[in-house]
């Protein structure tokens, strides 16, 4: 029973797709099996029934072909106007991508989504401009025809003769959220063609000839209703799944392609990723090279490189290994990724030497128990170049003429040595010097010179030594057998030993470029500069590999600078910040913007992407070898992390500074505060005191004493006010905030003001239902105090202070209202400065911080504080505090809840 | 005040302010004996059979909160500190570790005064729980019948609103911080939410104060904590 649940892992792989899903726009698909059908027209009438429902839509870009019914549709829908652009002297149209994302519809129209993009757009196709749409969380309808499915493509071909060559790779079509098949029948189509429907006149007739023949557009038809069947299938077999109706749950089983050299791998790929699409499994392609293909010339491993590509367009993982063997190498890639088949293409002809197996064979031999699954090549036509000619000729190491002048020296002085020993040693002896010779220049020089000393061997062999002496000719048949000997053991070892050569030249390329990576790595732990790192990131690459580099770092507000500092390479800024902006590679031999000579890496830390690292290859073909990409992204990585920790010793680095200030700051005002407090205390309390001694003192004296403590107590308001306002303007002080009533707050600070106010009515009106605020109640009740001593200070005895609140929109406001002379006017907002009175030289006391305190703290709450006159003459000076959403009660017991919502005696 | 005159001991390293506090405390018919250190002020502590003690917190040698802490390992003796007015951390810290009440700085004799009064008067109460009855203002607090009437009519409280009040009558005078309050009648878990305690506070003020905004019994401490006021 438990096996009928759908395992955890998988059921959140599907959650996490769902999300992604629901973040990117929708993208349905017009599908159809040749041009005609009606697939624009549908999407459009599609597209009008939207926005008949009210939808933002807008046509992207959609071509009519002159059809009249097409250009009527697109009345009434907003056309996005064509991005012109010059390339080599012609003028270009083509979809205006930014400007589209810019506008950001609800829903946009894409015709043709195979389309591929004129040279120096940013993406070379059309489907990756409606991705980047998606992703903007825009909906997409679009068009596309089944001949351009990557993995149709041959089969089309093949049935119509005609190969196209802009082609949609199928995970796109499969990751499309709807597909609609819009099919008419090819009577009905040709019909349309002869009535000028699809195509002008002349050129109807031209295509009814080729390639609208009906046997075509009846197997078309069938592949595209067969292409949507299995879309279908795959959907009830998802949803299956999802609503766990029936046990569906096969062991995932992966297929694995062997990419070999020869030139019908791309067939080999088209059709395994049209297996894999039928066993909804995943599929690795994997090219092993070994020593004799790693002779191939540069052509020859270009299209492997590129039919490894394909394979990665058509949804593989693709990886290049290098190994002696390859059938081995490719059992070992498959067991270690639990791939239980794998896919070889068929030897095109029986090898001629019978205990020659056919790498089928091979692999099956290795690997007895996978299933091993041959397919049919394409057939070999004029332009394949067998591997046969693909000689050992071709790259030789070290082989230049000097060495080929040695190899004849080391036969001439072998020759001179037979010579002295000749007398007395046997001629099967002799050989054995020749051979010696053979042996040593093929070890130190390779194949080449070893052939050549070989020949030269038997040659002077021949002339010196065998009998008639001094002559070609050979008198006795067996020194034939010595001969063909010689010359086969010469060339088996020159074979061996220069195998073995260029295996010692790719150990030790790669040797050289891991001591580089380990290097870099341990260079780049001892930098504390960003610059350090630039410099050793690119002495590194540019010595390891041969490129020109740059590396761009982003400053604080993800922007990359312009130039490169100290870079010999010019690098594009706008595809640098793109590659930055959307963490993913630009440039050369990527999606977007191919055309550039250079390739940008974002150079991506744990934390966030740190720059982008430019690299122009001076040979393009480099870029495009697995190994060398995946050396170069090691480089990047390492540079992108040694930046991250540069970048975090700083943020460390500043804190401490921080830390260490305000640590300073807060030392220096408590002392400040201690040092100039004890004293006041002293005066006060001395003042005091001096009214308890014995004898009592007389009515004159105890006045000056009381008068002796008020001043102090004064001087101590004030220590207090500058103290605070030194301690608020330094931006150090922490909010205790807590939710609490206004009430309680507004209590306390008129008991602290007590005296002040005790020649004044204070009128209290809180509406009782005021919610709970949070504040800092010490700070809070310092407003209070201020705004109530201030209203104390500037009115007569006897008078009306009142103070209020009430909620406005998001926020509380609270006021203090006097009924006293009011505001000068037009002091309104000076009397929040430091330093300012109401009236300059009067008699009332303080300095002016009390409201200045006030704004700071009323500030720091995110409130703010203003002041004006009453219409009646008083003033009024008013503050807001957010509300936010105060804290529930949600725990009490029910009684207790009650108690608070109802009764509140008055 | 009692016959036998009552010891005070007062810790305090700033000569002049014992002084001062030294003549308003033997005014009061105190007897006062001095410490300018934590070390001697336990020394004196322990020695003099004190009855109140009067400690600064910042002292040469170590931190006032260290002295209550190592007093209140052997002793109930009420504490009163005195402390600089922007230290609501060190008032709180100093009640939660036991003292009793605290006095900011500046502050007058009358103040000192009162405040010992109030001390001295919950240590000759101490030894008798027996204590049932409470009143003050108008208030009138039946601990054993549970009852508590205002100007002689019936009160209804809630049970948490009940607990309030009597943890506040068993510490008359004494400041009592959020976190006690909370943890005393909420419970461990509830010593965060010191909202409850503010809007209880606020209830209680309204069925037994005269002008719940302007109280004259249960007072706030501000930033503290709260306080019964006692006459």
């Amino acid at each position: 029973m438990a096996d009928q649940r759908p395992n955890p892992d998988e059921l959140l792989d599907r959650m996490q797709r769902e999300e992604e899903k629901a973040r990117r726009g929708k993208l349905k698909v017009f599908f159809g099996s040749c041009a005609g059908v009606g697939k624009t027209y549908a999407m459009l009438s599609a597209g009008k029934q939207r926005r008949a429902q009210g939808l933002d839509v807008v046509v992207g870009i959609v071509e009519t072909h002159g059809r009249a019914e097409t250009i009527a549709l697109l009345e009434g829908l907003e056309v996005l106007p064509r991005k012109e652009s010059e390339y080599r002297g012609k003028c270009l149209s083509e979809f205006d991508l930014d400007g589209a994302i810019k506008r950001r519809p609800g829903l946009i129209l894409v015709d043709e989504l195979a389309h591929s993009n004129a040279q120096g757009s940013r993406h070379p196709k059309r489907w990756q401009d409606v991705d980047e749409i998606l992703a903007a969380g825009i909906d997409v309808y679009t068009t596309v025809n089944v001949q351009h499915l990557e993995s149709l493509n041959d089969v089309v071909g093949s049935i119509t003769g005609i190969r196209v060559w802009e082609t949609l790779p199928d995970k796109v079509f499969e990751q499309a959220d709807e597909v609609v098949l819009v099919d008419i029948t090819p009577d009905e189509l040709l019909q349309r063609l002869k009535e000028g429907k699809v195509y002008m006149p002349q050129q109807a007739e031209e295509a009814i000839k080729n390639f609208f023949r009906k046997g075509n557009l009846i197997a078309l038809r069938e592949l595209s209703l067969r292409r949507t069947a299995d879309r279908v299938d795959n959907q009830m077999r998802t949803y299956r799944q999802e609503q766990s109706i029936e046990t569906v749950w096969q062991t995932r089983e992966s297929l694995l392609v062997g990419v070999g050299p020869s030139p019908g791998a791309e067939k080999i790929v088209r059709s395994a990723s049209r297996l894999a699409a039928q066993l909804d499994v995943e599929w690795h392609a994997v090219y092993v090279e070994t020593p004799r293909l790693q002779r191939l010339p540069g052509s020859e491993r270009d299209r492997i490189l590129r039919t490894l590509r394909l394979a990665h367009e058509l949804g593989a993982q693709t990886a290049s290994l290098a190994g002696q063997d390859a059938a081995q190498t490719l059992a070992d890639y498959a067991r270690s990724r639990n791939l239980a088949r794998i896919i070889i293409g068929r030897d095109t002809q029986p090898s001629w030497i019978p205990w020659k197996h056919s790498f089928a064979d091979q692999v099956g031999k290795v690997s007895p128990d996978m299933d091993v699954i041959q397919i049919a090549r394409e057939t070999p036509d004029g332009c394949q170049v067998s591997t046969k000619k693909l000689s050992a000729w071709h790259i030789a190491p070290r082989e230049s003429w000097s060495s080929y002048a040695w190899a004849a020296g080391v036969c001439g002085v072998a020759a001179a040595l037979a010579s002295l020993v000749h007398p007395y040693f046997d001629l099967a002896n002799i050989v054995m010097l020749f051979l010696l010779a053979v042996v040593l220049v093929a070890v130190r020089f390779g194949r080449g010179p070893a052939v050549l000393a070989a020949f030269v061997s038997v040659g002077l062999f021949d002339y010196f030594f065998v009998p008639p002496r001094l002559s070609f000719a050979v008198s006795d048949v067996q020194y034939l057998l010595t001969f063909a000997v010689m010359l086969a053991v010469a060339l088996i070892i020159g074979q061996l030993t220069a195998n073995l050569h260029y295996q010692a030249r790719v150990a030790s390329h790669r040797e050289t470029r891991l001591r580089a990576l380990y290097e870099m790595a341990r260079d780049l732990t001892a930098v504390l500069l960003p610059q350090q790192i630039v410099e050793i990131g690119r002495k590194f690459i540019e010595g390891t590999f041969e490129v020109k580099v740059a590396i761009l770092i982003a400053d604080d507000e993800d922007k990359l600078p312009i130039i490169a500092d100290g870079a010999h390479l010019t690098v594009d800024s706008g595809i640098a910040q793109w590659a930055f902006d959307h963490e993913e590679p630009a440039g050369f031999s990527t999606d977007t913007l191919p055309g550039s000579p250079i390739l940008y890496l974002p150079l991506r830390a744990p934390m966030r992407t740190r720059g982008v690292l430019a690299v122009e290859p001076t040979n393009p073909r480099w870029l495009l070898i697995p190994e060398q990409r995946r050396q170069l992204d090691a480089f990047a990585a390492l540079i992108a992390t040694a930046l991250e920790r540069v970048h975090y010793i700083d943020v460390a680095q500043d804190a401490l500074v921080r830390i260490e200030s305000e640590r300073l700051r807060n030392s220096v005002l408590s002392a400040l505060s201690h040092d100039l407090r004890t004293p006041l205390t002293s005066l006060v309390g001395l003042a005091d005191a001096l009214t308890l001694t014995s004898p009592a003192l007389s009515t004159a004296q105890l006045e000056l004493a009381g008068a002796i403590r008020d001043q102090a107590f004064r001087m101590s308001a004030l220590v207090n006010n500058l103290l605070d306002m030194a301690r608020l303007e330094s931006g150090e002080v922490k909010l205790n905030r807590q939710w609490q009533p206004l009430e309680e707050v507004i209590g306390s600070a008129l008991k602290a003001r007590e005296q002040p106010l005790s020649h004044h009515r204070v009128r209290i009106s809180l509406p009782p239902e005021l919610p709970l605020l949070e504040f800092d109640a010490v700070l809070i009740e310092r407003v209070f105090c201020n705004l109530l001593e201030n209203a104390a200070k500037y009115t007569l005895p006897g008078s009306e202070i009142r103070v209020e609140a009430g909620v406005d929109g998001g926020e509380a406001l609270i006021s203090v209202t006097d009924n006293g002379p009011g505001l000068l006017s037009g002091s309104e907002k000076v009397i929040f400065e430091k330093f300012t009175r109401g009236k300059k030289e009067s008699d009332t006391p303080g300095v002016g911080l009390g409201l200045a305190i006030c704004r700071a703290i009323v500030e720091a709450h995110k409130g703010r504080i203003w002041a004006g006159n009453t219409p009646s003459g008083g003033a009024y000076f008013t503050f807001t505090l957010p509300l936010g959403t105060p804290p529930t009660l949600a725990d009490l017991p029910d009684e207790e809840r009650q108690e608070y919502k109802g009764t509140r005696p008055e | 005040m009692s016959e036998i005159a009552p010891v005070v001991i007062l810790v305090e390293d700033e000569k002049q302010i014992r002084r001062f506090v030294r003549a308003a405390l033997e005014s009061d018919g105190c007897h006062v004996f001095e410490a300018d250190t934590v070390r001697q002020g336990l020394i004196e502590a322990g020695t003099r059979k004190p009855d109140l003690i009067i400690l600064d917190l910042g002292l040469p040698d170590r931190d006032g909160i260290e002295f209550i802490r190592d007093l209140r390992g052997w002793s109930e003796l009420p504490v009163i500190v005195l402390s600089a007015r922007s230290e609501e951390a060190d008032k709180i810290a100093a009640l939660d570790a036991g003292a009793d009440d605290y006095l900011t700085k500046p502050f007058s004799v009358g103040e000192l005064s009162a405040r010992v009064r109030v001390a001295l008067r919950r240590r000759d109460k101490a030894g008798d729980d027996g204590a049932t009855v409470t009143e003050f203002g108008g208030v009138r607090v039946d601990m054993v019948n549970r009852t508590v009437k205002r100007d002689g009519l019936p009160v209804h409280l809630t049970p948490i609103e009940y607990r309030l009040l009597t943890l506040l009558i068993r510490n008359a005078g004494k400041v009592l911080t959020h976190r006690l309050i909370l943890r005393e009648v909420w419970g461990p878990s509830h010593i965060e939410s010191s909202h409850y305690l503010r809007i209880y506070m606020g209830q209680l003020r309204h069925k037994l104060e005269d002008n719940p905004a302007q109280p004259r019994w249960l007072l706030t401490e501000v930033g503290v904590g709260y306080r019964l006021a006692v006459e």
